[in-house]
This record gives structure tokens, sequence and C-alpha cells, in this order.
């Protein structure tokens, strides 16, 4: 690895306008991080009840002395596929409930489980926190569209988080990741019992002092199995035959009942 | 309206001297059954019997006694009653928590099961008339279509969970009304000993003065189209938006607002609700992906069996007390959805992703 970033280095010194394109937070930071996980795509069947995913990980390029008095912190999170999500709220109309302001948020991840040294914002300042987008307090949150009031924002944003940590789809656990060696971690993310079909990706952040210093990514796939798996993808893939069917079934359960318990 | 024999709930009256030792016999066999069933369900919950089915369309687990308990209980109501059943199962279902979007579709899907003995038999019988049901059927059709439309922009904007509990407040409200004053006149009236009869008001009204007149001979009428296949229309439109056949609104209306004769009018409405219900359910698949076949096959077992039940129950308990607590069931689901409306929710908020329904 250093003889290729001498290398590098050295092309950028021959090209100086290949030199601006390399320069990248590395050449700051002499830390890197590196994960791993036994697969790369997991199959869930139906009576699948939420499990822990173990993720391995170490850090590479450590300062020793840094890393004695604890100024490492890891963040890994486990983030859903994406899809635009909104969030709509009801307000009162002539004494019925009616949903009227709405919002929608660009892709954000349908799941979320987050698995810290600590507390995630006693890592990092919030500000560096929402540069990096991780945390649930932090996950980018941009609208879709026009906004004439800028105001509302955090309450919908807030009302977003509270509802996906309610429903279980967000989660976090300060202290899922531990140090097994001097510079050797285990991350424990949690995937709910309604984890999304798709995929995930695994995403580890290094601090250092409060300072996020490297990123690593990896993805997941998670598949669903089993016959309910069969009839949703029937059902979305295809739906004139899954629609036609499901009236062939009602027929026939119709006129067996009707032949079964016929009384003459 | 020669030849046309009057429905058997009219013909039957009731004396003054209500109950009746027979009456009351029949009600404590029915009263024993109920007793035997809800033991059976209680059974089920004290031994912690619960099998959990996932339904994966709704996408989320559900109790599969309780799913059957729920189709059984409104096929029997619904052999009884002679209805199809659909304006009571879908209420049911938004109460369990299924959405409903997905209970209005799945609620389609299962009338056309609830429906098909009925229209077979009819068919064999020679009760009804195709020309008039395939006209009512054009209207409805096209109905549906609109009003798969109107469900897909109501979704997009997120007021379809709201229109769908209004229109059954509406719609339950006004029925179980009607039917609750009607069956209380018809119970005075029988207290007073006078015979019930089929109201016969005046032999022409403004319907039979439409233009595009068509004859229909299994009938025995010559009406215009327009009214048929107006009154097709609005049945589509309530199939799609709301998962019900309609026969609980085409029946009268056909009676006493088209005035075809009794003896056609269930079959030719079970001719149009059949295939309104099953064009429905094959656009609702394909539009909004929302028909969850397991929910559907669970209740249509449970609901075709009821019903066999429920008919046997309602040919020996018959009258205008009967219709009265149908009429009391039908307010009591409306008043529970209005309560729904109006009760603050335990939650202002809400959060839809786009990929899934609703």
């Amino acid at each position: 690895m250093r003889a290729l970033f001498a290398l590098l280095f050295a092309l950028g010194l021959a090209f100086p306008a290949a030199a601006q394109v390399l320069e990248d937070p590395p050449v700051e930071f002499p830390e890197k991080l590196e994960i791993g996980i036994s697969t790369d795509e997991i199959a869930i069947s139906s009576d699948f009840r939420g499990a822990d995913l173990t993720i391995f990980g170490a850090i590479e390029g450590y300062d020793p002395a840094l890393l004695t008095q604890r100024k490492y912190d890891i963040v890994v999170a486990l983030e859903g596929p994406k899809d635009n999500n909104t969030v709509r709220i009801k307000e009162r109309i002539f004494g019925i409930w009616v949903n009227r302001r709405s919002m929608t948020f660009e892709l954000v991840p349908e799941s979320y489980s987050l698995s810290s040294t600590r507390d995630v914002e006693t890592i990092a300042e919030p500000a560096m926190l929402n540069g990096v987008g991780v945390g649930i307090q932090h996950i980018r949150l941009s609208p879709v569209g026009f906004l004439g009031d800028g105001s509302n924002i955090t309450e919908f944003r807030e009302a977003f988080r509270r509802l996906k940590e309610s429903g279980g789809f967000y989660q976090r656990d300060p202290g899922g990741v531990q140090f097994i060696s001097a510079s050797l971690f285990k991350a424990t993310v949690k995937l709910p019992a309604s984890v999304p079909n798709g995929t995930h990706v695994v995403r580890a952040h290094l601090f250092r002092d409060g300072v996020f210093i490297a990123e690593k990514a990896l993805p997941l796939r998670v598949m669903k199995t089993g016959i309910e798996q069969m009839i949703s993808n029937a059902a979305y893939n295809n739906s004139l035959a899954y629609g036609a069917f499901s009236v062939f079934l009602a027929l026939i359960t119709g006129w067996l009942a009707s032949v079964v318990f016929r009384k003459d | 309206m020669e030849g046309a024999s009057l429905p058997a709930a009219r013909r039957f009256r009731v004396s003054a001297a209500w109950p009746d030792e027979e009456t009351r016999r029949r009600a404590e066999q029915v009263k024993r059954l109920l007793d035997k069933s809800a033991r059976a369900g209680k059974n089920i919950a004290d031994r912690g019997i619960v099998v959990t089915v996932y339904l994966p369309i709704a996408e989320l687990s559900v109790n599969i006694f309780i799913i059957l308990g729920m189709g059984a209980a409104v096929g029997f109501l619904s052999g009884m009653f002679g209805v199809g059943g659909g304006f009571l199962i879908t209420p049911l279902l938004i109460f369990y928590n299924i959405p409903p979007i997905v209970a209005v579709a799945t609620g389609a899907n299962q009338v056309v099961a609830s429906s098909i003995s009925g229209a077979l038999s009819h068919f064999r019988r020679g009760t009804l008339d195709v020309k008039l049901g395939s006209v009512l059927l054009v209207g409805g059709l096209a109905g549906a279509t609109a009003g798969i439309w109107v469900f897909s922009i109501l979704r997009s904007i997120g007021q379809l969970d709201l229109v769908i509990s209004l229109l059954y407040v509406v719609l339950l409200g006004t029925v179980g009304t009607l039917m609750l004053l009607e069956s209380i006149r018809a119970l005075r009236r029988a207290a007073n000993n006078q015979p019930v009869s089929l109201r016969r008001p005046g032999q022409h009204s403004w319907v039979h003065r439409l233009p595009l007149k068509m004859r229909f001979k299994k009938s025995k009428i010559y009406l215009s189209v327009i009214p048929v296949i107006g009154l097709g229309f609005g049945i589509g439109i309530l199939t799609s938006i709301m998962g019900v056949g309609g026969g609980f609104i085409m029946v009268p209306a056909m009676i006493y607002l088209l005035r075809i004769p009794t003896n056609v009018v269930v079959g030719t409405s079970l001719f149009q609700i059949i295939f309104v219900t099953a064009y429905t359910t094959i656009v609702q698949a394909t539009t909004n992906y929302s028909v969850d076949i397991v929910l559907a096959f669970i209740l249509m077992v449970a609901g075709v069996i009821g019903a066999q039940y429920g008919v046997r129950v309602g040919q020996k308990l018959r009258g205008e007390q009967l219709r009265a607590l149908l009429a009391l069931l039908v307010l009591a689901v409306g008043a529970r959805l209005a309560v729904d409306l109006v009760a603050t929710p335990a939650d202002i908020y809400s959060v839809v992703s786009e990929g899934v329904y609703r």
C-alpha cells in the first residue's frame, strides 16, 4: 500500500494536473479502516424474528499512544435500501382528523441500525456528524421540491426519526462496538424482524478525537425466501397473472363450496 | 309485474303475539350455536393457540384464527341475510390494522367467492336477465375503471384512508338507518295485524321518460339504458373504492327505481357483481399491487363455509326483527368507523415510503 502511495505521489509530481484529483484525506491521515463480514448475502425465511449481524474490523496505521488514550471511536451503521419517504401531519377539520401538510425526504434508508463504541452524540460535534451523515439524529433528510416555509423542516425531520425509531426500523446500540485486541474490533448490528428486502450497506466510520478520518463500506444483500416472498414477488412482477389467479382461486373456492354443500 | 313473486322475507308475517313459542325456540337454538362457537373461540384463546400467518402484501403477521373467525362470522351473516358481506369484511379488516388499501382490494376478491355460488344457481334456474346484466356491466366496468383512477390519485395525495372511512360511515349510516326505519315500520304494521305489502307507488316516474329505450325480454320491461348504465357505473365506483359488491344498494334500486321484476333482480345483480369484482381485483392487483391472496383465501374459505350455516339459520328465522338486527349491526360498524375519524389519533404524524403501497 505504501508503495502504491509512493507511486501515486511520484506520478503527482510528474503530472501536476493529476495531483489535484488525488488530493484526498488518506494523505492527511495515516489511519485506515478495514472491515469484513462472513457473507455478502443473507437469506431470511418467513419466520425471521430479527437477528444480530457481527462485523469484524481493524484500524490500520493507528497511533499507539492515541489508542491507549481511547481517542479512536468507531461507528458502524447498517443502512437499508433507500427510498423517498413522505411524512404527513394530521389536522382537525370539522371535527375529523385529516392529513394536511406533508414533506417528502429524498432517498432515506428504510432501515438503519447503528452500533458504536459509545453514544454517537458524545463522539463528535453535531456539525461533524451531520456532515458525515452518521447517527439517527444526523442522517441526511433533504426535502424534495420547493419549500414555501422552511421553518417546519425540523418538525417533520423529528417526526420522521421518532416514527422510524418507534417502529423498530431505526435502532442504535451505543457500546455495540468492542475492541477485542489493540486495533481489532467487533461490531454487532441488529437486523430488525421487518428488515427490508434489497441491498443494504454496512458502513464503518472511524473518528479520531472527535474528527472523522476514515470510512469503509461493504454491500450486504438481504434476500427474503419462502412462499411469502414468492407470492410477494409474483404480486409485484407478474401482477396481471397474480390478479387473474386471485380471481380464479375465488371462483374455484366459491364453486367448490356450492358443490360440497349442495343439499339436493 | 305479473308473475313476480315477492321476496320470501316480505311474505313472512309476524303475529302480534311475537315472540311466539316457535320463534323463541329457534332463537334459543341460534343462541346456543353462537355460545358454542364463542366457547370454541375462547378455548383457542385460553390455550394460547396462536397460529400466525404472514400476509405478504399487507406485510404483517396475523393470528389465523382471528381472520378465520372474521370470515366465518361475516359469511354466516351474509348467508343469513342474503347479502354479499363485502361491506362488513372491509371495515373489520381495517379494525384489525390491515391497511385500508389492502382491505378494499382483498374485499373485492372475497366478494367474487361469496357471490359465485348464488350466481351459478340463478343461472341454472334461469332467473337472471343476461341482456339487462350486460348493460349494467358496461356501466359497472366503466365505473370500476374510473374508481381505480380516483383511488390511485387519493393514495398519492395521502387521503385514501380518510375517503374510504368517510364513504363507509356515510354508506353504512344511510343504509343502516333506512333498514332500521323500514323494519320498525314493518314490525309496527305486523303488530297492528296489517298485511305486509310491497309498496307500489305511481306506475311511472322520471326514470321511465328517459330516451334510448331498450326491450329486455326476460325482465318483460321496456326501459331506457341511461339509468341502468348509471346505476352500474355508481356500483362500479363503490366496488373499486370500497371493496363491496354493492348488491345491498343495487337490489333496492333495481326494484324501486327501475321497477325490474323481483324474480330476476337478485340473479341479474349477482351477474354484474361477479364480473365487476373480478375486474376490480385484477385492476387493483396490476395498478396498486394491493390484493393479498393469502388473506383473501383464508377469508373465502371461512366465508363460504360460514355462509352455508347462515343460510340454514336464515331459513328458520326470518322476518322484520332479523332485518332490524342487521340494521343495528350495520349502524354499529359505521359508528365505530366514525369514532375513529373523530377521536384524537395516537400520533398525528405518519410516514410512508414511496415504493410501498398507500
